[in-house]
């Protein structure tokens, strides 16, 4: 290889560009020719400089903002008008949200605990009032809901009335939940709906009341006269633990 | 559901990492931070509009392809006259003048001159030499958003790198000089 062979092949070694045929058939000559050296090291030495010399400009952090939120916007506009695009996305979000359940329930096969069990509540409280099927038997009396489980379950649920305190029994219905049928009392405070669910207390022990949120719901569970009570709704939580008190008393 | 679309969600992640490289890039080839902001900004816009066109890859030579093109659509606007200076392609020595005193000092020139110096290259010079030494693409990455053939990336990344040394030498003397004065 010659000096004037070198010329551009000198820039694509120094940038690494050369295949290995060719790199070694250069590096041959830099250690012949001190003058391609030489301007092999100028290379070098010129990228470093750049390097060195912290040309980058960098975006001001109010310019990303200004960016983020023009794409935002954009993006935003963007989503097609056609109907059938709307259409397939109500779809695809109904697939997901029955895939999620579908999920939840693969899920709670696992041993149960508090959480699991709390998990199921929930869903059956979203399913109670997405799918229509709030209760199996509506009724504000609970003279009807208590012995319409007779019969459906093998414990008979404590039914109290508390209209009288705003909280309106709706109705009754069954669900399942902890691997076992459970009764699901429905009562009503303005426009909050609230579930409670019972069943026979594995241990038979009393515990406290402990409140918990999941999903945005609050949670009261506790157990009482033999039973595991679980309360849940959207209703704030000072009045559900109200609530929770006028079942235990 | 909000209208934020799936497209919307997976064009961000895709995209604004690369924000930095757009942005430097765009900032060295309309060499003003102002018309830089404008210039990204419009070409996050359009990147957009062709994501539906982005199959996977690379996303930030994708991107920094379409922020040169929307560059020089801005120049052609607004500076013309930078986009019709245009260059010799045929020929030009493309080997350092080594040898040369004055360069074994480059080493010591201090950043600001450096800067100056890139600034005043030819823009087809500045492009490729930002790509390969600020952002570290490959020719053939660089061959890919200039839509220029290697050869091309090579000679011109050769023909930058001899300017801006002489450019630098030429400061250099004219300071050396200053200084002696």
């Amino acid at each position: 290889m010659t000096c004037q062979e070198t010329g551009l092949l000198m820039h694509a070694l120094a940038d690494g560009e050369l295949d290995l045929t060719k790199s070694l058939e250069m590096e041959a000559h830099l250690r012949e020719c001190q003058s391609c050296a030489r301007a092999q090291k100028e290379i070098h030495g010129l990228s470093n400089l750049m390097k060195d010399s912290s040309l980058r400009f960098t975006p001001s952090p109010t310019f990303e903002k200004r960016l983020r939120s023009a794409v935002r916007r954009e993006t935003k506009e963007k989503p097609t008008n056609a109907k059938w695009w709307r259409w397939s996305m109500a779809a695809a979000s109904l697939a997901v949200v029955v895939l999620a359940a579908w999920a939840i329930v693969v899920i709670l096969n696992r041993p149960s605990s508090d959480t699991l069990v709390a998990q199921e509540v929930v869903s059956s409280h979203v399913r109670s009032l997405m799918a229509q099927h709030l209760t199996d038997v509506p009724s504000s009396d609970q003279h009807t809901v208590k012995p319409w489980f007779d019969g459906k379950l093998d414990f008979s649920p404590p039914v109290k009335d508390l209209k009288e305190q705003g909280f309106e029994l709706k109705g009754g219905r069954l669900d399942y939940i902890d691997s076992r049928p459970v009764a699901a009392l429905v009562y009503q405070r303005r426009q909050h709906l609230i579930n409670v669910f019972v069943w026979p207390a594995k241990s038979g022990s009393k515990s406290t009341a402990q409140a918990s949120v999941s999903q945005g719901y609050n949670l009261i569970r506790w157990t009482n006269s033999g039973m595991e009570w679980w309360a849940i709704s959207d209703l704030n939580l000072a009045e559900l633990q109200q609530f929770a008190q006028l079942l235990q008393s | 559901m909000p209208e934020q679309s799936s497209s919307a969600v997976r064009f961000e992640a895709a995209v604004l990492p690369h924000l930095p490289a757009a942005y430097n890039l765009a900032r060295w080839l309309v060499r003003n931070d102002q018309d830089a902001e404008d210039v990204v900004q419009e070409a996050y816009l359009r990147a957009f509009k062709f994501f539906g066109g982005y199959r996977g890859g690379e996303s930030r030579t994708w991107l920094l392809t379409i922020v040169r093109n929307t560059c020089y659509s801005w120049l052609q606007r607004n500076r013309s006259r930078e986009l019709t200076d245009s260059i010799d392609e045929t020929h030009e020595d493309a080997i350092i003048d080594f040898g040369n005193p004055e360069l074994r000092l480059v080493q010591s020139t201090d950043a600001q001159m450096v800067r100056a110096a890139l600034t005043e290259l030819p823009l087809e010079f500045r492009e490729v030499m930002v790509m390969r030494e600020l952002e570290e693409l490959s020719y053939k990455e660089i061959a890919g958003i200039a839509d220029l053939p290697i050869g091309t990336v090579m000679s011109r990344l050769a023909r930058g790198r001899k300017r801006l040394h002489s450019l630098l030498a030429t400061r250099m003397g004219i300071e050396t000089k200053g200084g002696a004065a």
